[in-house]
């Protein structure tokens, strides 16, 4: 408990947390209006045309925060650890708290309140960008439907589960400008590109949707991703639940016997 | 501050450390007693920090075994409580006050914030405290690791260095408050690469060099081991080296004069004066402590 405490502390209080929740919050703003717009003020008669019309905008749109808004979670949850190997902070936090698994645990848990608010933020940004552009001149902002009121509780829930990936990432790849780097690499280029090439052919299609960003696409119940012309197909919402958690565990456990295992120097 | 009672005895028994090809620390015994101040002394590189992290938890021994009290430091519930460290590598974030380094650890520590409060009063860093650590100098840098050591008012403090980046004033403060937890019955462990920095606050040394223990008594033991220097200086150069070799004392040059170990200043003088040969500076060096520590740790050159 005082573990959790301390974790806690140590991400609000430095400014990272707010920096990062500031342009997350503008950036989704950002793109929703772009989003809107372009649904809203697509020319109607062209052929082949990808553009979602309804209450499918709608979701699409509202999944922002995670399809497009997952970056920021991951960095700030990696940042929990890779801070203290940058700073040398790790030194301190185990002469406090010895047991390396407690303190893993702890860091996993006190990111729980930041991926709250940066979903909740995130989501209000969205919508408070994109609803009044759909309502005023598309076909309605959709904000009472219960698949649209899915996708934004679950847009806040996926948020969460990205921060605490982030954090066994982080416990894995230490070094924060490589966890940085590859952080993007993979969220920005390498994950899009696999889906793509592995949603193209029929063998490989089902391995896609265990891809972490598909898999946040499955639990929210909306993959603009798909929309836009990658694979559609998605993993249910408690298979998807559990592919997230398993990775969250997963890299934590591979963290845990690598990093945290090693002396500290 | 206001402990009383006794600290625990801090043991180091058969302790190794090799990283890859190198034994940084071999076979390494020795003991701190509570209620005194013992000096962890070696030139850099001697092993002193990676046997206060085996000794921490920090790294883990590749032999031997280091305890606090009756078992490893891992094994205390609340560790902060029972040992106040401060390491040399361990770092602040730059982005945090100095107020909120400390309430960070302060939880693990179990104490509260107006703990902290009161800790950087102590340390003398009242001013700055709200302020972040990424302006900090070097010796407030140092102020702050001995408040985050202090956190949980531990009976045994192990301190790496905490001379370092330290103002001549702010090395005296350290040595009265050193003193005071000893006196009080604390454990309290330093360590330094240079023995005069100490040699003003500690009752016991160990002195380690290429990772093995080399010397551990008391101070005053150490200084038994001491030989008392004289420094010489005459215009008669050939006669004065003469008058020493007749003797069966050992010099070695010094400047435009001699040093003469293990003779005092009186008996140098006599002699002079005995053989009628003029002088033009006659000094007693006192006893060569920082000459044994070099002597020991084989820096010595002679």
């Amino acid at each position: 408990m005082a573990a959790l405490v301390a974790e806690y502390r140590k991400l609000v209080s430095t400014r990272m947390w707010w920096l990062l929740l500031i342009v997350l919050a503008g950036y989704l703003a950002f793109i929703g209006i772009v989003m809107a717009a372009s649904f809203v003020f697509a020319p109607e008669d062209e052929s082949g045309s990808v553009t979602l019309e309804g209450v499918d905008a709608a979701r699409a749109i509202y999944g922002l925060t995670n399809a497009v808004g997952y970056v920021f979670p991951l960095v700030i949850g990696s940042l929990a650890i890779t801070t203290e190997f940058r700073h040398q902070t790790i030194t301190e936090t185990l002469l406090v708290e010895p047991r390396r698994g407690v303190l893993l645990v702890a860091k996993l848990l006190a990111t729980v309140p930041i991926g709250l608010v940066y979903g909740v933020v995130g989501t209000l940004a969205v919508v408070g960008a994109s609803a009044p552009l759909l309502a005023g001149w598309g076909d309605g902002a959709f904000l009472g439907d219960r698949s649209v009121l899915a996708v934004l509780a679950l847009g806040v829930v996926v948020t969460v589960l990205w921060a605490m990936i982030g954090v066994a990432f982080g416990s894995v790849v230490p070094n924060q400008v490589a966890a940085i780097v590859v952080i993007l690499a993979f969220t920005q280029f390498v994950e899009p590109i696999a889906r793509l090439a592995l949603g193209a052919f029929d063998g490989t299609d089902a391995i896609a949707r265990f891809l972490p960003g598909a898999a946040a696409d499955g639990l929210i119940g909306s993959s603009l991703f798909g929309e836009l012309g990658g694979s559609g197909e998605l993993l249910s919402r408690p298979a998807a639940l559990a592919v997230l958690l398993a990775y969250a565990g997963g890299l934590a456990l591979l963290g845990r016997f690598t990093t945290l295992r090693r002396d500290v120097a | 501050m206001g402990f009383t009672g006794t600290g625990p005895t801090l043991s180091v028994a058969g302790l190794g450390k090799t990283f890859g090809p190198i034994r940084a620390v071999d076979d390494l015994s020795f003991t701190v007693r509570p209620g005194a101040v013992t000096g962890f002394l070696g030139p850099n590189g001697a092993g002193k920090t990676t046997t206060l992290r085996m000794l921490l938890g920090l790294t883990r021994p590749s032999v031997g075994r280091a305890l606090v009290g009756d078992r490893p430091y891992a094994g205390h519930p609340t560790p902060a409580r029972v040992v106040g460290a401060a390491i040399e590598s361990s770092g602040f974030h730059p982005g945090r006050t100095g107020l909120g380094h400390l309430g960070v650890y302060a939880a693990q520590a179990g104490v509260d914030r107006a703990r902290c409060r009161e800790l950087i009063e102590f340390v003398g860093l009242a001013d700055a405290g709200d302020r972040q650590v990424g302006g900090y100098s070097l010796g407030m840098r140092q102020r702050l690791a001995l408040a985050t050591a202090l956190l949980g008012d531990p009976p045994a403090i192990v301190l790496d260095e905490p001379a370092n980046g330290l103002d001549p004033e702010g090395i005296v403060w350290l040595r009265h408050l050193l003193r005071a937890f000893a006196a009080q019955g604390r454990t309290v462990l330093v360590s330094s690469h240079v023995l005069a920095e100490v040699q003003h606050t500690v009752d016991d040394v160990v002195i380690i060099a290429a990772g093995r223990l080399v010397h551990a008594s008391s101070l005053t033991e150490l200084a038994g081991l001491a030989a008392p220097e004289t420094y010489v200086q005459s215009p008669a150069e050939q006669a004065l080296a003469d008058l020493c070799r007749a003797r069966g004392w050992s010099t070695r040059p010094d400047g435009a004069g001699l040093v003469v170990t293990g003779v005092l200043a009186a008996e140098v003088g006599a002699a002079a004066y005995a053989a009628g040969l003029e002088l033009h500076q006659l000094a007693g060096r006192g006893v060569g402590l920082e000459d044994v520590f070099l002597r020991l740790t084989g820096g010595g050159g002679s």
